[in-house]
């Protein structure tokens, strides 16, 4: 016998959840990197193409890097890969184990720092080596 | 009770997704300042740096062929898992079809990237 | 039962009210409460059950933070209704709601059933690693080893960490950041086997991959457990079980 079941659960929609809390409009934002980092592999898939077919077309490459166009948008694309940076590290101590140096937990705080630190270290030495070996 | 669903193929993605994140946090902002910023205005760098001789002398070496081609595909791989949960958060939903498109296009861009590579030989 | 002696201060609790037998969808209904920078909002929505409207229906029992029954949406925010206080709304007026991502059952209450389901689905509690007699004495575990799991085990089942989660809100088979906090209790207890048997349920399309590290979850947390950290760590093991069946032909998951 089958008796309707006098509760009737109501479910709330989901549209729009994410402008209803600001940590959820952050997420959204650091979220939202991820088409500048696909927009940069794409220019540096471009610049392959171009060195593939010739020394004219890499040359118009690098005068297409030189417009005021690529430019701007190469500081919107720093920009938003240093905000990836930030909030990747932010989030790793989420992600990990607990990290026991000498029978103490390391802090959250601490390995966002390490992470920004790796960061600037690597930045460094890439930009010395390009500079030796370019200069 | 509802069964368990089956084991998810997640990790792969999951996998390709962490190691570009992590390699876009590292150095994307210092490649991003160097190919877009530093060498088209000749500061700090010189502005010859990416000189048609050195580059095609840094794509014809096996080292600079390997890192060429894994910030490439792994940037690729990173977004493309996150735009694909970012489509999802917005409402739109991943099916096998959007899936395909999305994991497709990273799968793409890493065959492109080796293909041109290879091609500019040793 | 809140003093009703009137300090002449009144708040403003705008209720989300449903009652299924007649009301095609919620609505907000508002109710003026005398208070004092004392009471609590549960003590504000009891004063409105005592006094203004004996219809209103909410879960609550402990009144301080133990049993995790009056989980809500105030202000927007998944809080505790017993651990929040009315003077702390000092614009005068507070929205209180049914915890988010949860069908709601009547007013304030939910429905919590799938979550009930899920934390039988993990067997929460330890499978001895190794059997042993009474007369081989107790399981021991050192300070180092009951650090790794301790605060995991602080969970009360509140569900705000569900209703914190947009991951759990778009797709309500996820696990859910709460389960994954009890069930990584278990496995990161150095007295507990039974980790490869609950991999069946954090490797699979309903587990850990769900999340994608949003981290709200163990904002909202009222004792300080960190869920997010229960689902990451939980990602990496469920990959490294994932990529070392195919070398060891073992695993958990099917």
């Amino acid at each position: 016998m089958n008796t309707p079941d006098p509760r009737r659960p109501y479910v709330r929609p989901m549209a729009g959840w994410w402008r209803r809390n600001p940590f959820f409009v952050e997420y959204m934002v650091h979220e939202a990197t991820a088409l500048f980092v696909a927009a940069y592999a794409l220019v540096l898939l471009v610049g392959l193409l171009r060195l593939a077919q010739g020394e004219a077309a890499w040359n118009g490459w690098l005068d297409a890097l030189r417009s005021p166009v690529a430019l701007v948008f190469h500081v919107v694309l720093l920009a938003a890969f240093v905000y990836h940076c930030w909030t990747w590290f932010r989030i790793m101590p989420k992600t990990m184990p607990p990290l026991v140096i000498r029978g103490k937990r390391v802090a959250p705080g601490v390995i966002t720092a390490c992470g920004v630190a790796a960061t600037v270290v690597c930045s460094l030495v890439v930009l010395v080596v390009a500079w030796g070996a370019t200069r | 009770m509802k069964p368990i669903p089956r084991r998810s193929n997640a990790p792969v993605f999951w996998g390709l997704f962490g190691a570009g994140g992590m390699l876009a946090a590292l150095f994307g902002p210092v490649l991003v300042f160097m190919t877009g910023i530093a060498v088209p205005l000749g500061f700090i760098l010189p502005s010859d740096a990416m000189s048609w001789a050195h580059m095609q002398a840094f794509a014809q070496h096996w080292a600079g062929k390997g890192l060429l081609f894994v910030v490439v595909a792994l940037f690729m791989w990173h977004a493309m898992h996150r735009i694909l949960h970012s489509l999802h958060d917005l409402g739109v939903h991943a099916g096998a079809a959007l899936k395909i498109a999305c994991y497709g296009l990273a799968l793409l861009v890493s065959i492109v990237a080796a293909w041109v590579l290879l091609a500019l030989g040793f | 039962m809140a003093d009703t002696s009137d300090t002449g201060k009144r708040m403003r609790i705008e209720v989300l009210r449903y009652r299924p037998e007649q009301d095609a969808e919620p609505f907000l209904q508002g109710y003026d409460v005398p208070y004092s920078d004392d009471m609590s909002v549960l003590q504000g929505l009891q004063y409105i059950k005592d006094w203004l409207d004996g219809t209103l229906s909410f879960r609550w029992s402990c009144r301080m933070a133990i049993c995790g029954s009056c989980g809500m949406m105030i202000d927007g925010e998944p809080r505790l209704a017993c651990k929040t206080f009315l003077r702390d709304f000092p614009a005068g007026s507070v929205r209180v709601e049914a915890l988010a991502h949860f069908p709601i059952e009547r007013d304030l209450v939910i429905r919590m059933d799938d979550f009930l389901a899920k934390l039988e689905s993990i067997k929460p509690y330890i499978i001895p690693k190794e059997a042993r007699s009474l007369a081989q004495g107790e399981y021991l575990q050192t300070p180092a080893e009951l650090d790794v799991y301790e605060q995991f085990s602080s969970c009360i089942n509140c569900l705000l960490c569900y209703a914190a989660c947009p991951q759990y809100g778009l797709n309500p088979d996820f696990v859910g950041p709460g389960i994954m906090a009890l069930l990584h209790r278990y496995n990161a207890d150095s007295r507990d086997g039974g980790a490869s048997a609950r991999m069946e349920v954090a490797g699979s399309e309903a587990g850990v991959f769900n999340c994608t590290a949003v981290g709200y979850c163990s904002e909202v947390c009222p004792k300080h457990v960190d869920p997010a950290n229960a689902v990451n760590q939980n990602k990496t093991r469920a990959a490294g079980d994932y990529f070392l069946r195919l070398v060891t032909g073992k695993g958990g998951a099917k």
